[in-house]
């Protein structure tokens, strides 16, 4: 059963899955089958992202996706919106321009953990400051996956990689705590795994005025099959049994170490403070 | 082309004036911007280019603007193309260090044919070297400083009304090639005062970038069919992809040999095709000269004090004074070399950068470099003993 087939910049013909009849119209199916590893959970994210622009109450064409490098970064070229693929760490400055020039703009930056966090991180913590009414959702698969498996700022200490194959020494960013303490309004975390919960986040995202951060755990094969964690389905079974939801959790508790026992999920943070560029 | 007078009708009266001023070049930069139509600036502090963004954060929010100081320069030119990209005229301001930080952003607003302007108001490097002292070391940078093959289009004002002219200058070039702009002003121009006068509004010609005028479903981002095509601005309704990657007209990534090679070629011939239209340049005292000296900016002024002296002694030296660093007069340089001229010397700032330019087209007359980079423009007497010097080598 399918919605749409045809055949695609890709060469190949492609059946969209009745499952997105309702958003067919945001997809880009010219530009088929993506470029994600299976088992990866941004197909997962790119749906549900889609499914939350079109049931925001905000016009299609008002919607503007930045992203930046990486596997996330490909979110936003698949599409049908007005998307800008720019330079890795980049987005989000980029989007407090779009945001400052026409803040009639929905602008949602999408990022992987070393775009946003590593070479983007002076920017996000200084958008969260100010305040900028823009979404930021990051991509949380604790490694950087395109360009082959390298630590990143959320890889657990004693993970392996490719540049720490005797364990990682350094200590992972806790993302929901440092939005917060950068001064963000709205901060949530949910696994790729948790699709309603994820939905329904990303709309009140859209509706926060000021900056909203949205954590998305998602599974990696380039992870997983380093850490002898199994393939990437493995990595979701653990975030199955191993999550739990809290949305009074203190925020200090929310870092995920190498063992993954305790993997904290919620609606954090939503709070009242002034937008950056309005009195 | 429609003029400041028709196209801010409502603003007119919040505009500088026609008429004589006496500004600074940093201050005129600024009103040269603002008249040129630019709304957004997004900047982070930086000696000597901070008057600018002091005068914009007052002015901008006076004319409907807006202002940002940014966590650092890429922020700041990735703020600056991201509001070009909504569709309002933007810049930033910077000086040598700053402007290292922007070069990958010079090739992204390159890329993504996302007009911007940039003020590099150049001080004395390497590094960072002497903030509140003039250097010219920015020339090449402005051109190749990021990676890959495009072009910019890179003015050189030498006093505060270039300074005004050449920013105007810079947006309309901006706007028409859908470039990155830069004004390579230096501190000297910057912090020196003098008379600029404003031209009437009906004077001054506005450039705005090319609009698109099919329906969304037959727009093209990347339309090869244009040297530059027409600019769908975010929110407009024509939802497409603006490709950072290597993209196909569609704006699409590809890695497809024609479709690569067509992109590139296209991002180049848009400024090489229109170089005569583009460069500017002035030609002093040239027409008997056998000795050229090549001087641009603030420099130029001393250049042309000796250039008085040296005739007084006999020589017979004048100056080509490039306006526009890029795209680069070469031509001017070829016919002089073929007219039988028999030395360029350039007169820079720095230990020869232009030099290396002047070079490329000199077929074969020599040229020589007088070094000079202590953070101060050489004095008359320095550039006439060392002209005398190379003349008599």
């Amino acid at each position: 059963m399918s919605v749409e087939a045809e055949v695609t910049t890709t060469g190949i013909k492609v059946e969209l899955p009745k499952s997105y009849e309702d958003i067919k119209d945001l997809i880009r199916i010219d530009r088929l089958p993506h470029i994600w590893c299976p088992g990866c959970g941004l197909g997962i994210l790119l749906k549900l992202l889609a499914r939350a622009i079109k049931n925001s109450g905000i016009p299609i064409e008002k919607h503007v996706i930045v992203t930046g490098i990486g596997c996330t970064g490909r979110i936003g070229g698949y599409l049908k919106l007005d998307a800008y693929h720019v330079t890795h760490g980049r987005a989000i400055p980029f989007a407090v321009g779009l945001k400052m020039a026409n803040p009639e703009l929905e602008v949602t930056v999408v990022g992987g953990d070393g775009d946003i966090l590593a070479i983007g991180g002076n920017h996000f913590i200084h958008a969260a400051r100010r305040n900028d009414d823009i979404n930021v959702i990051i991509v949380n698969n604790f490694i950087y996956g395109m360009t082959g498996g390298q630590y990143s700022p959320t890889t657990p200490k004693g993970a392996k990689t490719t540049t720490s194959p005797y364990g990682h020494y350094e200590n992972p960013f806790n993302i929901p705590l440092l939005a917060y303490a950068a001064g963000a309004s709205y901060v949530a975390r949910w696994s790729v795994l948790h699709q309603n919960e994820l939905y329904q986040s990303l709309l009140e995202m859209f509706k926060v005025k000021g900056f909203a951060v949205v954590e998305v755990l998602s599974p990696c094969i380039i992870y997983t099959d380093r850490n002898a964690m199994g393939d990437a389905v493995d990595l979701v079974k653990i975030l199955k049994e191993r999550s739990t939801i809290d949305h009074n959790a203190n925020l200090a508790d929310l870092d995920i170490d190498f063992s993954m026992k305790k993997i904290i999920l919620g609606n954090f943070v939503k709070r009242e403070r002034p937008v950056s560029y309005e009195k | 082309m429609p003029t400041v007078a028709e196209l801010y009708k409502k603003d007119l009266d919040k505009l500088i004036k026609p008429g004589i001023h006496f500004l600074d070049g940093n201050t005129a930069t600024a009103e040269g911007a603002i008249t040129a139509g630019c709304r957004f600036y997004a900047g982070y502090p930086i000696t000597p280019s901070n008057e600018i963004a002091e005068y914009m954060s007052y002015r901008l929010p006076q004319v409907g603007g807006k202002f940002i100081q940014m966590e650092d320069e890429i922020g700041s030119i990735m703020a600056v193309l991201g509001a070009s990209a909504a569709g309002v005229k933007s810049m930033t301001a910077t000086s040598g260090p700053g402007f290292s930080l922007m070069q990958e952003e010079i090739g992204l607003g390159s890329m993504m044919e996302i007009p911007a302007v940039i003020v590099d108001v150049m001080r004395a490097g390497p590094s960072t070297g002497i903030p509140t002292l003039i250097g010219q070391g920015d020339v090449l940078q402005a051109k190749y400083g990021s990676h890959g093959d495009y072009e910019v289009v890179a003015y050189l004002p030498a006093n505060p009304q270039e300074a005004f002219d050449f920013t105007i200058k810079a947006f309309n070039a901006a706007e028409k090639y859908r470039v990155v702009a830069i004004v390579l002003s230096d501190q000297l121009v910057g912090h020196m005062y003098g008379k600029v006068r404003v031209p009437e509004y009906d004077e001054i010609e506005i450039v705005e970038r090319p609009k698109p005028t099919v329906p969304p479903d037959q727009y093209l981002p990347y339309d090869s069919r244009y040297l530059v095509p027409p600019m769908a601005i975010a929110g407009a309704g024509y939802r497409v992809n603006n490709e950072s990657l290597t993209h196909t007209d569609k704006g699409y990534p590809t890695t497809d040999r024609d479709a690569s090679f067509k992109l590139v070629m296209r991002l180049v011939r848009k400024i090489r095709e229109n170089e005569r239209e583009i460069a500017e340049w002035e030609e002093y005292m040239l027409d008997d000269a056998e000795y050229v000296l090549v001087s641009y900016g603030s420099t130029s002024g001393s250049v042309r004090r000796a250039i008085k002296i040296l005739r007084a002694q006999g020589y017979r030296v004048g100056m080509l004074r490039p306006k526009t660093a890029w795209p680069f007069p070469g031509w001017v340089v070829e016919n002089l070399a073929s007219r039988g001229v028999q030395k360029f010397i350039t007169v820079e700032v720095n230990m020869g950068k232009m030099f290396h330019v002047v070079k490329e087209f000199s077929r074969g007359v020599p040229v020589e470099h007088i070094p000079y980079a202590p953070g101060y423009i050489p004095d008359p007497d320095y550039v006439v003993n060392n002209v005398v010097k190379v003349i008599g080598r």
